[in-house]
């Protein structure tokens, strides 16, 4: 109990942060990291901004996202690389080559997994299976049931990667079709509700499937004050359980930090997104320590 | 000189978990930091050569030029129509109008398509098809609609009512410092309830977009698989010049 108000105490002290570098020495037994890298809302923004181009100028682009990620997993192997959706549509590139380039730098640039936005049904769900034997990455949806259309048995709703002996479970949602995305495009496409299908994945993937981290890539959007009604990754995350960290996209929103929601049993999940077309690179380390004998006391968080 | 990874936030989460014995890792800290993709960081060249040929192709196909425009069309030059969206208002009509008739034997009236997707101006100078990509990026295609006059009336009063330059051909609109109808004209002739009217528009709108309703309670609709973009290109291609003006389509009078 006391160990618990300690905890507490340091919390509310911000001159914990600046005093910033509590390195993984702090820590007793092994360290494992795991790094999680991240895009969403890509857009097909293969090339970088021009020099012109207002606040976006001269930011962005595939190859040198693809240098920065090099770099980061040569200090960490145990790095993943995933996206939040909308990776076709916005360039030229998508309107003459129909996604085929976007898959292959995705693949070249190593991504692990990705789940599927609004957009990237603007060929058809034709469209976008002909594009998938470029894609060397998973694909991942939860709440789409694909059952009565092309795409059936291509796509998983969760993947599951062991990095270091750490499990890591990923499972995908997506935003309703209806209204956003022309029928003809998604077909028999069947949304399912976000919360109900991430209460059953988490149950999966946390208790089943016994993962270490759990991570939900949303294209939901990431919060819908004024639509109630709305699933957005503020509100799953409030309502369910068992997800450490929420990659969101469709609403391009830049945070700057993520954002720290307590879940339906006061547990912290983080959301994250990082705006759109290929500006910015999400970072997001999970450090663990592998020994047994642990005592605790809740949660504490510095910001 | 720019900082090579620009580290916004840092946090840092402890956790320190309840249970003493069991056999999982612990999560002990979690650290984000978000990265800005920018000029100082060099591409790696792997990449810049794979991009490199798609690139020279697609630039190839859309800096050719296909016609020449003597001003800026941007769509903020009109209040209720402008220069821009009636160019791409009679573009439809006119590139639509012939394979809808070889189709049909009909002919499209008016065409009315959404303020909201025209996404770009037309710059003076050369017109490319990159100019059609900038102002219609979007796959959408040209649906015509067969309305009755007074399904007509619903389109009119979604005008009236959202009080935009939505481009529109073949329609005459005139109203009042209400927005009241003072003249509404289909090729230059009353409105009639009863008689059938051939309406294009794009598969977006068709399907309810911008809160287009009412193009769902028209009757029967013609896909014909032609892209709003490739008529703007299509067109360009055939025109020397374009010379789109802001005109008495849809105005308001005191």
């Amino acid at each position: 109990m006391k160990r618990r108000e300690f905890v507490k105490q340091t919390a509310a002290s911000t001159a914990l942060v600046s005093l910033g570098g509590l390195g993984l020495s702090s820590f007793s037994g092994k360290t494992k990291k795991i790094t999680i890298l991240h895009t969403n809302d890509v857009h097909s923004h293969i090339d970088p901004f021009g020099p012109e181009e207002g606040r976006n100028a001269n930011k962005g682009g595939v190859a040198r996202r693809a240098a920065v990620i090099e770099k980061i997993r040569q200090e960490n192997s145990n790095t993943l690389l995933l996206d939040a959706g909308d990776i076709f549509q916005g360039t030229p590139y998508f309107n003459f080559y129909g996604g085929e380039l976007e898959f292959k730098l995705m693949s070249m640039l190593k991504y692990d997994v990705a789940t599927i936005g609004n957009h990237d049904f603007d060929n058809g769900i034709e469209g976008l299976l002909a594009q998938l034997p470029h894609a060397k990455f998973k694909f991942v949806s939860a709440n789409y049931d694909f059952t009565k259309t092309v795409m059936d048995t291509f796509l998983k709703p969760y993947e599951i990667l062991i990095k270091d002996g750490i499990k890591i479970g990923i499972f995908g949602l997506g935003i309703q079709l209806e209204g956003l995305v022309l029928k003809e495009l998604y077909k028999e496409t069947k949304y399912l509700n976000p919360i109900e299908v991430a209460q059953d994945m988490s149950r999966i993937l946390k208790k089943e499937e016994k993962c270490d981290l759990v991570i939900c890539l949303s294209h939901l959007g990431y919060d819908y004050k004024n639509e109630p009604n709305q699933v957005g990754d503020l509100s799953l995350a409030k309502a369910t359980e068992d997800i450490d960290l929420i990659i969101g996209g469709h609403t391009h929103t830049f945070l700057k930090k993520p954002t720290i929601v307590k879940n339906r049993k006061d547990k912290n999940v983080l959301v994250n997104q990082v705006g759109c077309y290929g500006l910015y690179l999400g970072r997001i380390d999970f450090y663990f320590d592998s020994q047994k004998n642990k005592t605790s006391s809740g949660h504490t968080i510095i910001v | 000189m720019k900082k090579r990874i620009d580290i916004l936030f840092s946090l840092f989460i402890f956790l320190m978990l309840l249970s003493s014995c069991k056999k999982e890792k612990h999560l002990v800290k979690i650290e984000g930091t978000r990265i800005e993709i920018n000029e100082s960081i060099s591409g790696n060249s792997d990449i810049e050569s794979f991009i490199k040929p798609y690139r020279e192709n697609v630039r190839k196909n859309l800096d050719s030029v296909l016609a020449y425009a003597p001003e800026t069309y941007s769509k903020r030059d009109g209040k209720l129509n402008t220069a821009i969206g009636n160019l791409m208002a009679d573009i439809v009509l006119e590139q639509a109008n012939p394979i809808f008739r070889s189709r049909t034997e009909n002919t499209i009236n008016m065409v009315l398509l959404n303020y909201g997707g025209i996404r770009a101006s037309i710059p003076k100078g050369n017109v490319t098809a990159r100019t059609a990509y900038q102002i219609m990026p979007f796959e959408n295609s040209i649906v015509v609609v067969e309305m009755k006059g007074n399904h007509i009336k619903k389109l009119i009063e979604y005008l009236q009512k959202s009080q935009q330059a939505h481009p529109i051909s073949g329609l005459k609109l005139t109203v009042d410092a209400n927005f009241d109808i003072a003249k509404a004209l289909i090729n230059n002739k009353e409105i009639k309830d009863e008689e059938t009217y051939f309406v294009a528009t794009n598969d977006y709108l068709y399907d309810g977009g911008s809160e287009m309703y009412f193009f769902k309670q028209g009757g029967k609709s013609y896909t014909l698989n032609y892209k709003i973009r490739n008529a703007m290109i299509d067109y360009f291609k055939k025109v020397d010049t374009i010379a789109p003006i802001v005109d008495d389509r849809f105005t308001q009078i005191n």
